[in-house]
């Protein structure tokens, strides 16, 4: 029986596992919208902009492992999801997003709304088609969702012209994809194998860094026996966070800008770094010529072109990390580097992470230490961009893969609100925490609506210190306090989310964080927390820009006080 | 480090958009191509891109493999270290009177160039061959003043038996032959 363009798509998102999708209509999208409907299968959130649709795919993606799906009408709602397409691309994000296209006659023509999204999209996509022919839409999402979600997963466009959704055609669903030029690596080469094993035995000062790819490729249990086999220690990147549990013995956070001191210091003297799954991003290196003065490097990774991209590497090692790294833990033999991590303790003790200077007034990272404690590290947290993002990947101890979600490569503020929508739709089960700037916060605000309207239960808690914080730092520190264009007025925020009918509490005292908290968890569905912070904190350490790791900048000495994280191991 | 001419070859899919893939690439490194050639291939459905490029070998690598990441880039491959054969067409529009044509005709021999067209003051020379031989006899006929120039770009193919889809792919890049999933 013939099927029109718009039931093929349902039925194969459908076929694809598809339980939910986030998007925003207009006139092309309309036969799509209209056949809906029949399809009670798939759950449809309407959003408040379509920037919204693309970050809240991203989060429920980064949340669950699967697939996000979004989509927009064509012209302003398409390049509405530019941002959150290339946020998804920067940090390998598997997502489908779905635009709407004028009727295949007036293509070309500049018709009403009308606007090449393929085009804008090229550098931003893993792929992307213009589906020309209701015929072809199920060979079209068959082979999407299969690039999207293998090898270095990342965003796909289908852009559906209106007629094409009201054509008909036979629905056969293809049961298999053909794709020559798609390439997925498996298993490392053996010759490389043995290099790498080679090098691993005879280290003295091994250390491994591990980022998002692990997470992608499900290789936290390969990569905690391989650590533990040998005895490794192990830092992470942004991305890589929960990766490895950060209250393993062998764990010492993360690497990088705003890593920790340790962290950096062990990049700085080991003989052997072991990156995993990880693309030596600039905030990570700092200046790359000074990176690991002293070190082999043996790269894991699934995509061949990020081997010798920004560092020279020892050994290459292309393939799934968890199949590598399995195959490299049967290989090695157990060690235990005792001196190094002797030396790695010490330098723990030397340049703790919780030097916060005493202050009568409100510390974000006493906030998401009590969150922490409140949530007992079980919550899922999502972030916005900036001074709290940082914090947040300091002072919240993550042990399990998928908790910690961030926009890494892009750092888009307004990721936060869409994003842990997302991933609260997709992890009904968990407790999703926002912590979110007075600035990332506001430019994605509207969707408080979505929270209300499809009864999303996501908790929020803004660090308002009145400053696009992380930009001030930057005038504080390296512009002579010059602040300009970094002072933010705000509005009343629990007025703001009452106005959207959630709950919310302004916070001002120290002694008012952790009863504020527990009534935000007890709350049955959304609610906001206004914590009134400290205007003008730092965080540190932090690696000046363009500066080598290792000199990291420390909180002047005369801020430092005696407060210590508790959980620290 | 030095820059090089690099011979790059793609097999590419024959569908909209794919040259425009491929060319965005080179612009996002901020590469700028000296010549382009894109036709049929062997296969069916498949076209055979020539790119040539300049710069260092390590810049020029990180491209071929963005590229091998493009769906539609069925195969790449920098063949520039082999033993090549690379041959570029130029069509060159000549002023010519009775008193030059003659010497005109004689240098194209030389170049075992063929004309293509007669007209009362020009001729049109057809030449095909490696960039140093065009170079040499676009500068012989200078002197006589050349209306204008149209070239093809380089194509190339690697010398002996086999195509360069047989070609062997380096070890480090290790892959599964071709992704076809069941359910
Ligand atoms: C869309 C976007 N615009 C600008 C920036 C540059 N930027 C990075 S951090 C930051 C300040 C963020 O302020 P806020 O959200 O209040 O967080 P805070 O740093 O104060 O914690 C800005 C403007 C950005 N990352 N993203």
């Amino acid at each position: 029986m013939k099927k029109t363009g718009a039931q093929i798509v349902c039925e194969s998102l459908i076929a694809e596992g598809v339980d939910v999708m986030f998007g925003f209509p207009g006139g092309v999208l309309l036969p799509f919208y209209d056949t809906l409907p029949q399809y009670p299968q798939i759950r449809h959130i309407l959003v408040r902009h379509e920037q919204g649709a693309a970050h809240a795919a991203d989060g429920y993606a980064r949340a669950t492992g699967k697939v996000g799906v979004c989509m927009a009408t064509s012209g302003p709602g398409a390049t509405n999801l530019v941002t959150g397409i290339a946020n998804a691309y920067l940090d390998s994000v598997p997502m489908i997003a779905l635009t709407g296209q004028v009727a295949r006659p007036f293509i070309g023509k500049d018709a009403f709304q009308e606007i090449d999204i393929s085009g804008i999209t090229l550098p931003i996509t893993k792929h992307s088609y213009v589906a020309m022919d209701t015929g072809s839409l199920a060979q079209i999402f068959k082979e999407a969702f299969y690039i999207a979600r293998s090898g270095r997963p990342g965003p796909v466009l289908i852009d559906l012209p209106k007629d094409v959704m009201t054509d008909q055609a036979e629905f056969i669903r293809p049961d298999k994809v053909d794709l020559p030029g798609y390439k997925i690596p498996t298993h490392g080469h053996p010759t490389q194998l043995k290099s790498a094993s080679k090098l691993i035995n005879e280290a003295k000062q091994p250390l491994i860094i591990a980022g998002r790819g692990v997470i992608i490729s499900g290789a936290s249990a390969p990569l905690k026996e391989f650590a533990e086999k040998a005895q490794i220690p192990v830092i992470t990147t942004l991305l890589g966070i929960g990766c490895f549990p950060e209250d393993h013995v062998l764990s010492y956070g993360m690497a990088g800008m705003h890593g920790t001191g340790y962290a950096n210091k062990a990049l700085e003297n080991c003989d052997l770094l072991i990156a995993v799954g990880m693309r030596f991003d600039d905030r990570v290196t700092g200046n790359v010529d000074a990176f690991v003065p002293n070190a082999k490097i043996i790269h894991i990774d699934m995509d061949p072109a990020e081997i010798g991209k920004n560092v020279r590497v020892d050994v290459p090692i292309v393939g799934d990390v968890g199949a590598v790294l399995h195959a490299i833990e049967k290989m090695i033999e157990s060690s235990r580097h005792i001196d190094w991590i002797q030396q790695l303790d010490e330098w723990r003790k030397q340049h703790p992470l919780l030097d916060i200077h005493d202050s009568a007034g409100l510390l974000p990272q006493h906030i998401i230490h009590e969150l922490y404690e409140a949530t007992r590290g079980d919550a899922i947290v999502v972030t916005g961009v900036g001074q709290h993002q940082m914090w947040t990947a300091q002072h919240y101890i993550f042990h399990e893969p998928n908790t910690f979600i961030s926009s890494g490569g892009l750092g888009t503020m307004g990721f936060g609100l869409p994003a842990a929508m997302g991933a609260k739709v997709g992890r009904p089960d968990k407790m999703v925490w926002l912590i979110d700037g007075d600035g990332s916060l506001q430019m994605t605000i509207q969707e408080l609506a979505t929270l209300v309207q499809d009864n999303i239960a996501v908790k929020i808690a803004v660090m308002n210190n009145g400053f696009l914080g992380m930009v001030r730092q930057w005038q504080d520190l390296f512009y002579a306090k010059n602040y300009v264009a970094t002072p933010l007025s705000c509005p009343d925020f629990v007025k703001v989310a009452e106005a959207y009918c959630i709950a919310g509490l302004k916070v001002t005292k120290r002694e008012e964080i952790r009863p504020a908290i527990k009534k935000a968890m007890e709350h049955d569905g959304p609610f906001l927390l206004n914590f009134m912070v400290e205007p003008e904190e730092n965080v540190y350490p932090m690696v000046p820009p363009g500066a080598a790791n290792i000199e990291f900048m420390e909180r002047p000495k005369k801020e430092v006080s005696a407060w210590q994280r508790r959980s620290t191991p | 480090m030095a820059t090089t001419k690099h011979t790059l070859v793609a097999i590419v899919n024959d569908r909209p958009g794919v040259l425009n893939r491929v060319v965005s690439l080179f612009r996002r490194r901020g590469f700028n191509i000296d010549s382009i050639a894109v036709g049929h291939s062997e296969v069916p459905h498949l076209s055979r891109v020539t790119i040539i490029v300049n710069g260092t070998t390590a810049t020029v690598e990180q491209v071929r493999k963005q590229l091998d990441k493009l769906i539609d880039v069925v195969k790449i491959f920098d063949i520039t270290g082999d033993k090549l054969t690379g041959r570029e067409l130029a069509l060159v529009k000549v002023k010519a009177n009775s008193a030059t044509r003659s010497e005109i005709i004689e240098i194209a021999d030389i170049f075992r160039a063929n004309i293509v067209d007669v007209a009362s003051d020009s001729l049109t020379i057809e030449i095909t061959g490696d960039e140093d031989k065009i170079e040499s006899m676009l500068k012989l006929l200078q002197g006589f003043g050349i209306r204008e120039i149209a070239r093809t770009g380089r194509v190339a193919m690697v010398r002996g038996n086999l195509g360069v889809m047989r070609k062997k792919e380096k070890p480090a890049r290790t892959r599964a032959k071709k992704p076809v999933t069941k359910e």
